[in-house]
């Protein structure tokens, strides 16, 4: 009983018989929870189709302004980061189901004949589904996203004819540019939704011609319909596969490191965490034609049998409790999977919790002298006279650089005024005043403004222990010990505030003298000051 | 009894359709945020000095272009941009938005006929912005204008005239 409408509409274009026939199959008696992962698996792709989308009208895909636009995404765009989590997350989400698909079919043998190409499809979608992880890994652009692709087309030049697979990556293997990333981006949002939707479509169409697999004994059972039971089944999964995809959305924040750094050296490339038990697996074969076996041949392999199965395994549809071959290769596979998978992680560098989202605060980008300067200011009452964006008394210092020589810039800090008091500041923290008021620059004028009390102590301990004598720290400083810009990235805080008291008992030949006159207090001040200057 | 195969058909059906709606609307309602509400920063960006007041004539409007500051997505552009001038008074000047209330074609001062003149549709506007021919139905948009130290300032924002 057709509404009138959907009659009219169905009479001219089929669209509801279409959905009818599909609705209406007939599938085994035996079917149920166990087949409930393609659907899910279709929902996860239509939604990175939607969330892609979503993506990519705030996303400009080339090299720089790529990391540009998805920070903007996810700081400014009401709702952006959701719509990340969901594209990010969801893309993880789509691999777990779909290996578990996978691993669905081969354990209960629905490869067999004679459904041999839905299985042989299957393999290619699995290994689309990848390409597409790939491909999306380097659109953040960021520094991970970088080194991660150097290497994986590195692996690619291994491969017979790699220097023509590198051509098509359009990239010399040494470096990733702007046509390599016009390239990845092409194939993740064109290229391969393309092949991929099409799959599908041939997938679910072969699915539909041999019918849902059945069980040995199902022949003499009565067969039931595909809605509204297994319908209700695979909406119940895709349910709480979307649940799982929210938590995740809602409680782990998306990685996005700090833009991409071709000259950085101090990195551990790491792919997403589907691709570390090949990652793990090569360390295993390292060196020459070893390195060619565990990158290409291996995988190859591993591939050419995933596809030759229901021609390697010829016999009869059997019950799962008697394929213990499958379930043990299905077994060996998970571990061998997982301790590859667990070893990559137990050795991957911790990583630091990445504040590149926030934008670098005035104070953390001004020479220590300065921001000391600044402390110099507060704590020397010159308020009372020099209102900054005013002219009282004092004039207003935010007005332009002070043109006034040092020594009468010194006199006037040591006595202010003619009849007032004298500073009882120390000389360091007068000189740092100077480099303020005459060197100062936009960042400087709004640290001015806004910098909070911490850093300020922190700077003013780093001028009085003249630190700067031998560390570079926002550019400025002697060359004799490290830059101390970014070392949050090499060194954890422990290492640092231990570091102060006792250089030799963690970098053994240190020449650097041990600051143990420095208390507990004013040592965690340096500390947190030093670790909060970003790279 | 007689009803039970029927009750447990209604109750899968009931179930997808409650279960899809949550999908749906989970999906929906993030996808209309991202999509409808402003971003974040795109608000007012200032006032922006255009030109001396000394430089205009009382009665003669001048097209002045000037360098703005403006947030243009995830990008801090400094751009060119025009503006209308007329100066009223000793101590008064409008900033009008060089774009014809109907279309937003740029229109232009005719300087014998005394009013501004939109090439695309033929709006004509008097010197105070108010539409004098169709069809543009509203007076000219305006800039908030301000004067310090006898340097014109204007704001990034349009208002209705």
């Amino acid at each position: 009983m057709l509404h009138p409408v959907l009659k009219w509409i169905d009479d001219r274009t089929g669209l509801i018989s279409a959905v009818d026939y599909f609705l209406e199959e007939e599938i085994p008696a035996s079917a149920g929870w166990h087949q409930v992962f393609g659907s899910v698996a279709m929902f996860a792709f239509l939604l990175q189709v939607v969330t892609g989308i979503l993506m990519a009208v705030n996303y400009a895909p080339t090299p720089g302004e790529a990391w540009e636009s998805l920070r903007y995404i996810v700081t400014q765009v009401a709702g952006g980061s959701i719509i990340r989590g969901l594209h990010h997350w969801g893309a993880s989400a789509m691999i777990i189901v779909v290996a578990v698909h996978m691993a669905q079919t081969f354990l209960w043998g629905a490869y067999k004949k004679p459904r041999e190409a839905t299985w042989i499809i299957g393999v290619v979608l699995l290994l689309l589904t990848l390409a597409f992880g790939l491909s999306g890994y380097l659109l953040t652009w960021d520094n991970r996203a970088y080194w991660a692709t150097v290497v994986t087309t590195r692996i690619t030049a291994l491969a017979p004819g790699g220097s023509i697979l590198l051509r098509v990556l359009g990239t010399d293997g040494n470096s990733i540019g702007r046509v390599t990333f016009a390239r990845f981006y092409a194939a993740h949002v064109t290229l391969l939704p393309l092949i991929m939707g099409v799959l599908i479509l041939c997938h679910v169409i072969l699915v539909r011609r041999h019918g849902v697999t059945p069980a040995p004994g199902d022949e003499h059972r009565p067969k039931k319909k595909f809605f509204p039971e297994q319908v209700f089944k695979d909406t119940i999964a895709i349910f709480l596969w979307c649940v799982g995809l929210a938590c995740m959305v809602a409680f782990v924040r998306v990685p996005l490191e700090h833009v991409a750094d071709p000259t950085e050296t101090n990195v551990s490339p790491r792919p997403e965490w589907y691709f570390l038990f090949l990652f793990q697996m090569l360390k295993l074969f390292q060196g020459g034609p070893l390195e060619f076996f565990g990158a290409i041949v291996l995988p190859g392999l591993a591939v050419a049998a995933l596809v030759m199965m229901p021609f390697i395994d010829r016999g009869r549809l059997v019950r799962i409790r008697q394929r213990t071959g499958a379930i043990t290769l299905t077994a060996l596979a998970a571990i061998g999977w997982g301790a590859l998978t667990a070893t990559a992680v137990a050795t991957t560098p911790r990583q630091i919790e990445d504040e590149s989202l926030d934008e670098p605060q005035a104070w953390q980008l001004i020479p220590a002298s300065q921001l000391a300067g600044i402390g110099a200011f507060r704590a020397g009452h010159c308020a009372s006279c020099h209102v900054l964006g005013r002219s009282l008394a004092g004039p207003d210092l935010l007005k332009s650089v002070s043109v006034k020589s040092s020594d009468w810039l010194m006199d006037h800090f040591r006595k202010p005024a003619p009849d007032g008091p004298e500073s009882d500041l120390p000389t360091a923290q007068l000189r740092a005043l100077v480099q303020l008021v005459t060197k100062r620059d936009d960042n400087a004028t709004e640290a001015w403004k806004t910098a909070p009390a911490g850093p300020v102590q922190g700077a003013i301990l780093f001028q009085a222990n003249r630190c700067s004598d031998c560390h570079t720290l926002n550019g400025e400083g002697g060359k004799l010990g490290p830059v101390l810009n970014g070392v949050r990235e090499r060194h954890d805080r422990a290492w640092v505030l231990g570091h102060f008291s006792d250089p030799e008992k963690f970098t053994p030949g240190s020449n650097m003298p041990a600051f143990d006159n420095l208390s507990d207090p004013e040592l965690a001040t340096l500390t947190d000051y030093v670790l909060s200057i970003p790279k | 009894m007689l009803n039970e195969p029927h009750t447990r058909r209604s109750f899968y059906i009931n179930a997808i359709n409650l279960l899809a709606s949550l999908i749906a609307a989970a999906l929906a309602i993030p996808a209309a945020v991202y999509l409808l509400i402003r971003p974040k920063g795109a608000e007012d960006n200032g006032l922006s000095e255009v030109a001396d007041l000394s430089q205009l004539t009382i009665g003669k409007p001048q097209e002045v272009i000037y360098t703005r500051k403006r947030l243009d997505g995830w990008h801090k552009v400094t751009e060119k941009a025009s503006t209308w001038l007329v100066r009223t008074d000793e101590h008064s000047v409008t900033a009008f938005n060089p774009a014809c209330t109907h279309l937003a074609c740029p229109y232009h001062w005719d300087a014998p006929a005394n009013h501004f003149i939109c090439p695309c549709h033929g709006s004509v506007f008097s010197i105070d912005g108010k539409v004098l021919v169709g069809p543009a139905s509203r007076p000219l948009d305006r800039y908030v204008a301000k004067l310090e130290n006898g340097k014109i300032l204007i704001g990034s924002e349009v208002e209705q005239g």
